[in-house]
């Protein structure tokens, strides 16, 4: 059986949104190579419910394997922890080793206010989505699958955007808390695709200026997003974005 | 209870069409007088909710995540099967059908079967419509791949992140009508009963997981798409939060509950590694493409897997079945690891997995060719492991993953009870007794898309409703009744944790009610289970409050659901005394561990009526026979 070991938390903690909230000291015994980092949260949960003493912490979780984008811990300053590519549910204790002192905190930004503990409410997401995020086709209404060819390298592109799990660490690591790479994912997606197409200007007008409305702030190209963002997407759609919201903002255009 | 399947007479490839044809329409101004409840936003509840409202319903949807597009369904990986037939390779709606069926081992209901390969190619177009990145090929068109249980190409896939694609066109699909003003929608709020108002579903009862607040819900009808119960087991590949709860107080208010037992175990997951561990890692049946499964001969053999030698192996599916090796599907590959495994040849620290080695297939197409068709699943393995399977085997074991049975429907998928409608995992409907791969997408989105919206305009149509609102004394006694259980459940105040019962119960349900099952041991896990409930009441620790976000009490609510269904699961496996697909009863199995069939006492439904639970869970059971029209029944055989 592999080796246990001993870890020091600091763990934000915050009764709720009005609250101030500030940084716990913890000690996790029995820490094994093989947990995920979430499942070493759960070892330490138990730990504090058997004391009785306090409430356990609140972090959010679903699909703990990379995809739901739930989870959302900064660790050690650094959104989903040090591994590149990699969710905070996706990381393994043996990245750690004895005597280590690991901060959680929540993902800070204004668009993110703190709910309890580490759960943040990112529901913002989901208004940028509803501002435009979408093709406006109605169930029933679709042409066959075939009708339109697309170039295989347009469709792997704009899969490649479209693996965006809307998990806020973009957000959390920009110094202006910039939602751009998340809103810049989205219409990287699905503005190069022919469906898409005809809605282009539209969604990207709403989408931009939802953003900005949730108090997300500005991209000032620090790629500090790229760096985190456990699917890989890449900066290249927030110059796309750009473009594009400049050609059709000024373009007088009705939109 | 009526049983009434409301199946349409005709042909088998005609009953779907006469019946949209027959289906009552509510004209467009009506529409918007109706309110219609949608629980789940993964693709069933998601397309459900979208279709319903882009018709004109006031749809008013509610999911316990955060967020609509992280429902569990995001987590499909291989694809979803339509019968498109674009390889040409003689694929039709007939043999998707009828793969589907007799996949399920002639458990299902024909007339269900058949519309859903109809309707899968609708499917197809409408999430390429909504920009779905399916994979295509160099010529621009829709690429397919083969998967388990079928000799065509007939799975449209999005590289291992098909699930994640679906729902997100669905969830676009729900924010186009939340911006409309048509959804109104509702995240972090789990379900905790139905309201029932004349012998009708018209409303629900939640809890705001941020406040804690109990809240009432008046609709016109009720569309329940929760998922599945594969939870029950403690681990399984489902989400953390996926679980019985909202199904189960369906149950309670007299809803049917349709096959419990039929559980689909996978054959291919990382397996346990400690005590600690919270969930279980699928890894894509894909891999049995090029990977061989094998154990050592010699029990108990520790040595290094590259260490043992070419005839010390034993690759048991290739030897026992020959024609299919290691494609076989997966109750036969998840029950044949199980069996080596109790003969004790099982390898790693537990004993308790086998090897899927990619050797061979390394020495034969190089290790870029394997990299590029298995690359990102090698990666998600040896970050959970530790370990790099291009140098030495992987470790796999079987996993619970899917549950076929779920609260019983109509042709409709209309429960038993008015009103309310299942949809997705959380029904019975499609599956039989074991569900083939690619095929949990496109029943969850041709129940959403497809079904709901037309079967809810016929309900409605003419459902005579009273005029009500939520301070109806129905509403009063659901609220109170969801409010009761909260304080029950915080006020035992003993000291054994939330998990260590559910854990508890998971063992219990893997040992005795799992891959293979017997009279003895189900009757021994009913008593464990009804002993274990009595003692969570007695003695759980839940801490916190009920008014706040607090997460065990979430979790303390589904686990007392969950040690309910676990008995009843037992009971329904105990009385089905043959093998069917997935279940496969010690007692009635060929030499070589086949599943045999008991088609003159067994080809029914089992629907089982709540009654009370009182130290034990008092059911009745209620079956609804199967009738085989237009299939001929056979004993499945993969060798
Ligand atoms: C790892 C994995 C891989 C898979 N791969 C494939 C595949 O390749 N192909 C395939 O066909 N199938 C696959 N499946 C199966 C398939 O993903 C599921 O069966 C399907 O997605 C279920 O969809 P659903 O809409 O019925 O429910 P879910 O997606 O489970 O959604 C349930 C919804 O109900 C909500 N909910 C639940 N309870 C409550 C409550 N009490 N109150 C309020 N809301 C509630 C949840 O919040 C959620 O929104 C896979 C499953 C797993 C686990
Ligand atoms: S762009 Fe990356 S970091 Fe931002 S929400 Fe999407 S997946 Fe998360
Ligand atoms: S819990 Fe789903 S991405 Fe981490």
């Amino acid at each position: 059986m592999a080796d246990t070991f001993t870890l020091h938390l600091k763990v934000w903690r915050q009764a709720g949104p009005d609250q101030d909230g500030k940084l716990v000291d913890y000690t996790v015994d029995n820490v094994n190579e093989h947990m995920s980092f979430l499942e070493m949260l759960d070892v330490l949960n138990e730990q504090i419910v058997a004391e009785g003493r306090e409430e356990p912490i609140e972090f959010d979780y679903d699909c703990r394997e990379g995809i739901c984008g739930s989870c959302d811990l900064v660790i050690n300053g650094r959104a989903h922890g040090p591994k590149a590519m990699t969710c905070t549910c996706q990381l393994h204790m043996r990245n750690y080793s004895d005597g280590d002192t690991i901060v959680i905190e929540p993902f800070r930004a204004k668009g993110f206010p703190v709910i309890k503990d580490l759960v943040v409410d990112r529901s913002a997401f989901d208004r940028i989505i509803e501002a435009g995020g979408y093709v406006s086709v109605r169930t029933g209404a679709a042409p066959d699958a075939n009708s339109i060819p697309i170039e295989k390298s347009v469709a792997d592109t704009a899969f490649d955007y479209a693996t965006c799990i809307g998990c806020g660490a973009c957000v959390a690591a920009c110094p202006n808390s910039s939602a751009s790479l998340f809103t810049g994912a989205k219409l990287a997606h699905l503005n190069r695709l022919p469906q898409g197409e005809p809605e282009r200007k539209r969604r990207t007008v709403a989408m931009v200026e939802q953003m900005e409305k949730e108090g997300f702030g500005d991209c000032s190209n620090y790629a500090e997003c790229e760096a985190v963002c456990p699917k890989g997407i890449s900066i290249s759609a927030i110059a796309e974005m750009r473009r594009n919201y400049m050609k059709a903002a000024f373009a007088g255009e009705e939109l | 209870m009526n049983l009434d399947s409301k199946v349409p007479s005709g042909p088998l490839e005609d009953k779907w069409s006469k019946h949209l044809k027959d289906i009552k329409l509510v004209a467009p101004n009506n529409k918007r007088k109706h309110d219609v409840i949608v629980v789940g936003t993964g693709l069933a509840g998601g397309s459900a909710a979208a279709s319903l409202a882009e018709l004109g319903y006031n749809v008013k949807s509610f999911c316990i995540q955060d967020s609509a597009r992280r429902a569990h369904s995001i987590a499909a990986q291989g694809g979803i099967n339509a019968a498109k037939n674009y390889p040409n390779d003689g694929d039709t709606i007939w043999r998707l059908f009828y793969d589907t069926i007799k996949g399920g081992d002639y458990r299902s209901r024909e007339s269900n079967t058949y519309r859903l390969a109809q309707i899968s190619n609708e499917i197809i177009d409408q999430a390429v419509a909504q920009g779905v990145p399916f994979a295509r090929e160099y010529g621009g068109l829709l690429a397919n791949r083969s998967f388990g249980g079928a000799q065509v190409s007939r799975t449209f896939y999005a590289r291992g992140q098909t699930g994640q694609q679906l729902l997100l066109g669905a969830y676009q699909a729900m924010m186009r009508q939340v911006h409309d003003g048509k959804i109104e929608m509702y995240t972090r709020h789990e379900m905790l009963d139905l309201v029932m108002v004349g012998g009708k579903a018209r409303g629900i009862v939640t809890r705001d997981l941020v406040s804690g607040e109990i809240q009432r819900w008046m609709a016109d009808a009720v569309v329940l798409a929760t998922g599945g119960y594969g939870n029950v087991f403690y681990l399984s590949t489902n989400a953390k939060n996926s679980n019985v709860t909202a199904a189960w107080r369906c149950h309670k208010r007299g809803a049917g509950f349709a096959n419990p037992c039929y559980v689909q175990i996978h054959p291919t997951c990382i397996p346990v590694s400690g005590d600690y561990q919270s969930k279980l890692t699928l890894m894509s049946e894909s891999l049995r493409n090029d990977g061989r499964v094998w154990v050592p001969k010699k029990k108990g053999d520790d040595r290094p897997p590259n260490d043992i030698p070419e005839e010390e192996r034993y690759y048991y599916l290739e030897e026992k079945y020959p024609a299919f090796g290691n494609l076989v599907p997966r109750d036969v590959a998840s029950r044949n690891a199980k069996i080596v495994c109790d003969k004790g040849m099982g390898v790693g620290p537990t004993g308790r997995a086998v090897y899927l080695d990619f050797r061979d297939a390394i020495k034969r197409d190089g290790r870029k060719t394997i990299s590029e068709k298995y690359g990102n699943l090698f990666e998600m393995y040896e970050n959970i492991t530790g370990d790099n399977p291009y140098e030495v085997p992987m470790r796999i074991f079987p996993a619970v993953h899917y549950t076929m049975g779920g609260l019983w429907v109509d042709y409709n998928l209309m429960s038993n009870v008015p009103g309310l409608f299942v949809a997705g995992e959380a029904n019975f409907s499609d599956h039989g007794a074991n569900r083939l791969g690619a095929s949990a997408l496109m029943q969850g989105l041709s129940d959403g898309y497809f079904i709901i919206p037309y079967t809810v305009g016929n309900y409605l149509a003419d459902a005579e409703l009273d005029e009500i609102d939520t301070t109806h004394q129905a509403f009063d006694e659901a609220a109170a009744n969801a409010q009761q259980h909260i304080d029950k459940l915080l006020g035992v105040q003993g000291d054994k944790s939330v998990i260590d019962f559910h854990r508890e119960l998971g063992q219990i349900m893997w040992d005795k009610v799992g891959i293979s099952r017997n009279e003895e041991g189900l009757k021994q896990a009913i008593s464990e289970i009804q002993e274990l409930r009595e003692e969570f009441w007695q003695n759980v620790r839940v801490p916190g409050e009920a008014a706040n976000y607090n997460k065990y009490l979430e979790f303390a609510g589904r686990v007392a659901d969950f040690l309910e269904l676990g008995e009843l699961m037992a009971r329904d496996a105990l009385h089905r005394d043959e093998s069917a697909g997935c279940h496969l009863r010690e007692e009635h199995q060929s030499e070589e561990g086949e599943a045999i069939r008991n088609d003159e006492e067994y080809s029914y439904v089992a629907a089982w009526e709540f009654q009370g639970v009182n130290g034990q869970l008092q059911e009745e059971l209620h079956k609804e026979n199967l009738e085989f029209e237009f299939v001929e029944l056979k004993q499945r055989s993969y060798k």
